[in-house]
């Protein structure tokens, strides 16, 4: 039974995303397709091609697709996915604008997030904010699916050698048009990806305090930023550093929470990382119950002095 | 023009569930329940919308058990004008309420519907999604900002990258992200008002949608419990653990 993975990606680099939902698909059968669909996608093609685990990748190439509008896209994916017994995406603000409507057009239902495979139709899943876990079984002719990609290992994004097809199915839907993009820049790797992440929550005070206690022990630890919602909504810094049940779900080896007191959506969105620090003044904040270590102080003084002793 | 809102009657944000004893669920019994706070923003943006004088009229929605019908009075507290609820005590999946939603907007003819983006309680992150394809709308999920012009509509969308800008033509469906706006307070007096507006109850069947779901839950448990931390007095024992014990750095 066959596998249609939706790739994501920023029409010239293959997004790391895709890697964690090859090992997914892995787990739930057999040959695996990657669609690429985009504008002037050859380098995306040419990247998705030698990813380990695919057998083939589907290529669609038109401006229609340029910003990979949801209404667009899922047209395309519905004509291509007869065929096909699973589509897949990344649980990203990609997979997830695109698949149910996917699924809706197909007249399926879909499930959201998955963290576990348990055979090739039954899967596990959060709800509650990651306060339960339901085990879903789906009774549907194609399962359509969601895969969050820090409960996955990537797959190598070399060694593969994958058959390219073009696809010249153009769907205009007509009633969205792209109109701007603002996108943040960094220096720091990517936050759902990332091996370490610093995060602060309104404890850190200020924007300028965020950036000067949290800045140089991000730089020290070669680490992503977070924050908490608080922080985001209090201007510290941009909604897309907001992790948590409504924001990014990470897991990296190492989470240092500073000034966070983890409010049961915070924790939704990190707990399951592999060492979890917290450094907050509040001996009874809740954050303190998930943490590996907890440091009761003021995080002006103890972050500096972390940052110089590691 | 007019506006749909769908609202959902979810547990409160703040109560910790429980799991049931024979892993069916989640215990329900004599917990709080409120409206879920992302259909309460878009209940807001609907009202926002009103007293700028692009709504007309604000109809709210909801699909489920009896008691729904206190979250469609919250949110003509908030400025609703009117209310429908789908009464439904069945198990049904966001397909079905997708499906229920379309035969909504096919009688009421809203330009903008409007949803949260997502549930608290099964975090599907579907519906609005789902009823835009049956529509065959545009749809702007994550919306962190709504400007309605002529016949169309401007949406800021929060991305994982940053922001991104798109115009729908109308009718559209918009889900809200927690940034598009603070719901007010209701005052009392709004409470006793929302009291007299109209709630029209009415059937799955009245929509030709049949209850249940695909969509087996086989089981429910409790996360993988963390083992207990350590409260470390200094920062050089903090890092001591950190590169010998737990080896992270």
């Amino acid at each position: 039974m066959s596998i249609l993975v939706i790739a994501e990606h920023d029409n010239t680099a293959l997004n790391g995303a895709t890697l964690h939902v090859v090992t997914a698909a892995q787990k739930m059968g057999a040959e695996i397709t990657l669609l690429v669909v985009g504008e002037n996608v050859t380098a995306v093609a040419e990247q998705a091609k030698t990813v380990a685990g695919v057998a083939k990748v589907l290529v669609a190439d038109h401006a229609v697709y340029a910003h990979q509008l949801a209404e667009n896209v899922s047209a395309l994916v519905v004509e291509l996915a007869k065929g096909y017994r699973h589509v897949l995406a990344a649980s990203t603000t990609f997979g997830k604008n695109i698949l149910p409507r996917v699924a809706a057009l197909l007249d399926v239902s879909m499930v959201t997030d998955v963290i576990a495979v348990e055979s090739e139709n039954t899967f596990k899943r959060a709800i509650y904010a990651g306060n339960a876990i339901a085990t879903v079984q789906s009774d549907e002719t194609v399962i359509v699916a969601t895969v969050r990609t820090t409960a996955f290992d990537a797959v190598a994004n070399t060694g593969g050698s994958a058959t390219v097809e073009a696809v010249s199915i153009v769907e205009d839907a007509q009633v969205s048009r792209f109109v701007a993009e603002q996108i943040i820049k960094t220096e720091r790797p990517e936050l759902s990806a990332a091996r370490v992440v610093v995060s602060g929550g309104r404890g850190v005070g200020s924007a300028e305090n965020y950036h000067a206690v949290l800045d140089p022990l991000a730089d020290k630890l070669g680490a992503a930023q977070g924050a908490s919602r608080a922080a985001v909504d209090a201007g510290f810094v941009p909604n897309d550093m907001q992790v948590g049940q409504t924001g990014k779900i990470v897991a990296p080896d190492l989470y240092i929470a500073a000034g966070i007191s983890g409010a049961i959506q915070h924790l939704a969105g990190m707990k399951d990382s592999k060492v979890i620090v917290a450094i907050n003044k509040d001996e009874e904040a809740p954050i303190n119950a998930v943490a590996d270590y907890w440091l009761v102080g003021d995080l002006n003084e103890v972050v500096p002095e972390l940052t110089a002793k590691i | 023009m007019k506006a749909l809102v769908a609202v959902k009657r979810v547990v409160d944000a703040n109560v910790k569930v429980r799991i049931k004893q024979d892993n069916s669920g989640v215990d329900l019994t004599n917990v709080k329940m409120s409206i879920n706070p992302f259909c309460e923003i878009a209940v807001e943006e609907a009202v926002r919308l009103k007293e700028k004088g692009i709504v007309s009229e604000i109809v709210v929605v909801s699909v489920g058990a009896k008691e729904s019908q206190e979250q469609l009075r919250s949110s003509m507290a908030l400025g609703g004008d009117r209310a429908i609820l789908v009464e439904t005590n069945d198990e049904i999946g966001a397909l079905e309420v997708a499906k229920v939603l379309k035969g909504i907007v096919a009688e009421e003819q809203p330009q903008l519907i409007l949803l949260g983006k997502q549930a608290i309680d099964d975090d599907s992150n579907q519906v609005g999604q789902m009823l835009s394809a049956l529509l065959g709308s545009g749809q702007a999920t994550f919306a962190s900002e709504i400007q309605v012009e002529a016949e169309q509509v401007q949406v800021v969308r929060e991305v994982d990258g940053g922001l991104q800008t798109v115009a729908l033509t109308l009718p559209a469906v918009v889900t809200a992200d927690l940034r598009l706006n603070e719901p007010r307070y209701v005052k009392l007096p709004d409470i006793m008002k929302a009291r007299k507006k109209p709630l029209v109850v009415k059937t799955l069947a009245d929509y030709g949608v049949t209850a249940g779901t695909k969509l087996k839950t086989v089981r429910v448990e409790n996360p993988a419990e963390r083992k207990a931390g350590v409260r470390v007095n200094s920062v050089d024992e903090l890092v001591e653990k950190l590169k010998n014990e737990a080896k992270v750095i």
